[in-house]
């Protein structure tokens, strides 16, 4: 099923969660509401669940109007940040929960709730674990059991609210790829909300980018990472640089007297070394190494202060022989330049 | 959640062992004197004159009829206060209303006013030379003196009870668990069976408890409405009060006996719910 957002408008008292959102899921697709914490993107979600309903604007589920559907017709599968299990109810009881409320004339067999239950206990691995309740698992093992609730039911989407919020990075790690090895196998169009970019760069299959109530972006994670249509997108899909700059015939230069433009830099594409090549390298102080991990991380700061992160690939840096403290330029490769507009 | 110390560990505060021992032997020696040897009094002057005489006091039709109207009083009062108490702290709990603080402290009221005061507004409102005394008698209703204003005296004093204990439970829990029964496909009705009540149960169970104590030992605003017709309108209190002014001390004690057994086996009741109650889902708020 495809959903659409159609100019959604909502407001808590003065707030405005929602600014005239437009946004198209495509069907079958895997889509990350991606933002920092107020931007909307629960909200967001709530809305297309039912759970709260939008001031203006409307939501379509294959191009049919459900705005004033209730959240119990239209059939989607939410999974909550905090899992939001029946704590009074065995691993089994919950997943059953959806066919079991069902009226008798839909309601499946016994036999029938039970091959579907048990599908879905082998589906995330919780066969053995049947009988337990809630307070008796792992936060991925509970996130696990939410998922499989929620599908029990055969919705028509399925919506993920910061799904693995609450988990440590490793359990994260691991449930980021089982979820988008689920969706590839399940299908169900999917929307899930995280503030995590890593996240949505390595699950997703499209992103919309989120700030203060609006969309600034949606496009898969490749586009968005590397053609960000703002400095906000810019910013918030992982770290970068800033200096002031202009633009002479078209070529950027760093010059922190200038306004007017603001020039972004992600740290891997920062050379470093002795000698200047160029007119946009700095001179720069070395401050801070750390070595440890795939890339070399090194933080300088300029002539007037600033502070710069640079990374280096481990064998440049081995062959530089740099240490702490040590006078370097940092020249950059690769730049992208906003007018200094949307930037405070 | 909050981690034991290890039984190894030294404890951050350390007292001197006087000053345990001190704190310890103050507060038995305090719920020794002021509760345990009272209480030890009542069974021990019911039993005075021996396992016959306390067995005969209950052959008295007044006091099984008094022991027969504290049981209906409470069978009536109970209910009423748990449907009021689910609802209240319901609304409480869940919704944001203007007058939510003032609905708060009206449940309250029964705490801090006098029981006396509260039956004398009874007494106001439906006794003869009430508000509605003329109209209840032209139609030949009697409240007060009656069962009916006993009923209606146990129910307020014991209002706020079932509310209190349930407003910290369903506030802590929110709404996510209703929620997801919603979009599971639960009906309203569905969700307050199947996910509401039964996450409730712990604290309903334990306002239930101690609204029952409190209903079935009130005095003050009873003895105002009751006006203590023997056999008719006595509750075991008001019994206990006219037996022991009659001088008739073993069954004024063997009546207080049950109302102190009553307490012990609530006390009792209390500690195994608290008890399972963390066992299965952390500690009660």
């Amino acid at each position: 099923m495809s959903i659409a957002v159609r100019n959604v408008r909502k407001t808590f008292g003065s707030f405005t969660a929602l600014d005239n959102v437009s946004l198209d899921i495509p069907q079958g697709k895997l889509v990350a509401l991606l933002g920092p914490s107020g931007s909307g993107k629960t909200t967001l979600l709530r809305i297309i669940a039912g759970l709260e309903s939008a001031d203006s604007g409307e939501v379509q589920f294959d191009g049919r109007d459900i705005s004033d559907r209730t959240a119990r017709e239209r059939r989607v599968g939410f999974v909550f940040q905090h899992y939001a299990l029946f704590r009074h109810m065995t691993v089994l009881e919950n997943i059953a929960f959806g066919l079991r409320v069902r009226p008798r004339r839909l309601r499946p067999s016994r036999a029938e709730i039970a091959a579907r239950v048990g599908q879905l206990l082998d589906l995330i691995q919780l066969r053995n674990q049947a009988g337990r309740y809630p307070a008796q698992l792992s936060g991925g093992q509970r996130q696990r059991v939410a998922l499989a609730r929620a599908l029990a039911v055969e919705p028509s989407v399925l919506l993920l609210d910061e799904p693995f919020g609450a988990l440590d990075a490793k359990v994260r790690q691991e449930l980021r790829r089982w979820l988008r090895e689920l969706h590839d196998e399940v299908g169900v169009t999917s929307v899930f909300v995280t503030h995590d970019q890593d996240e949505a760069l390595e699950v997703a299959d499209q992103i919309a980018v989120m700030n203060a109530g609006k969309i600034e972006q949606v496009g898969t994670p490749d586009e968005v990472y590397h053609n960000p249509a703002s400095s906000f997108v810019y910013n918030f899909l992982g770290n970068v640089n800033l200096f002031h700059g202009r633009v002479d015939n078209g070529t950027a230069r760093i010059d922190r007297e200038a306004t007017g433009h603001l020039l972004f830099v992600r740290p891997h594409a920062l050379e470093i070394g002795r000698q200047p090549v160029g007119p946009n390298s700095l001179r720069a102080r070395t401050t801070h190494i750390n070595a440890a991990g795939p890339v070399v991380k090194i933080e300088a700061l300029t002539e007037w202060g600033a502070r710069v992160h640079v990374e280096i690939p481990q064998d440049r840096f081995a062959a530089l022989g740099l240490r702490k403290d040590e006078e370097v330029f940092i020249t950059p490769r690769d730049l992208a330049i906003f007018t200094d507009e949307r930037v405070s | 959640m909050v981690n034991a110390l290890p039984a190894s560990a030294a404890p951050a505060v350390t007292e001197s062992a006087f000053v345990k021992r001190l704190l310890i032997g103050t507060s038995v020696l305090f719920l020794g004197a002021f509760l345990l040897v009272p209480l030890g009094c009542v069974f021990a002057a019911a039993f005075g004159q021996g396992v016959a005489a306390y067995a005969a006091s209950f052959h008295d039709p007044d006091t099984l009829s008094a022991i027969r109207l504290t049981l209906l009083a409470a069978i009536i009062a109970v209910p009423c206060n748990v449907v009021f108490g689910v609802a209240a702290a319901w609304a409480i709990g869940k919704f944001e209303f203007f007058g939510k603080s003032f609905l708060i402290a009206l449940i309250d009221l029964p705490f801090s006013i006098s029981p006396v005061v509260a039956g004398l507004t009874y007494v106001l409102l439906f006794g003869s030379q009430g508000w509605f005394g003329g109209w209840l008698s032209a139609h030949n209703v009697q409240i007060i003196f009656a069962v009916p204003g006993i009923v209606l005296a146990t129910i307020f004093v014991t209002f706020p009870f079932v509310a209190r204990e349930l407003l910290p439970t369903i506030a802590s829990q929110g709404n996510d668990e209703e929620e997801a029964a919603l979009t599971l496909g639960a009906n309203g009705w569905q969700t307050f069976l199947k996910v509401t009540l039964p996450n409730m149960k712990w604290a309903l169970l334990y306002g239930v408890i101690l609204c029952n104590a409190r209903a079935m030992g009130e005095f003050g605003a009873v003895s105002v409405v009751s006006g203590h017709i023997r056999g008719l309108t006595n509750t075991m209190p008001l019994q206990i009060e006219v037996l022991y002014n009659d001088y008739q001390f073993v069954p004024a004690f063997a009546v207080a006996s049950l109302l102190a057994l009553l307490a012990l086996a609530t006390l009792v009741v209390k500690s195994v719910v608290e008890w399972r109650a963390a066992a299965i889902e952390g500690p009660l708020p």
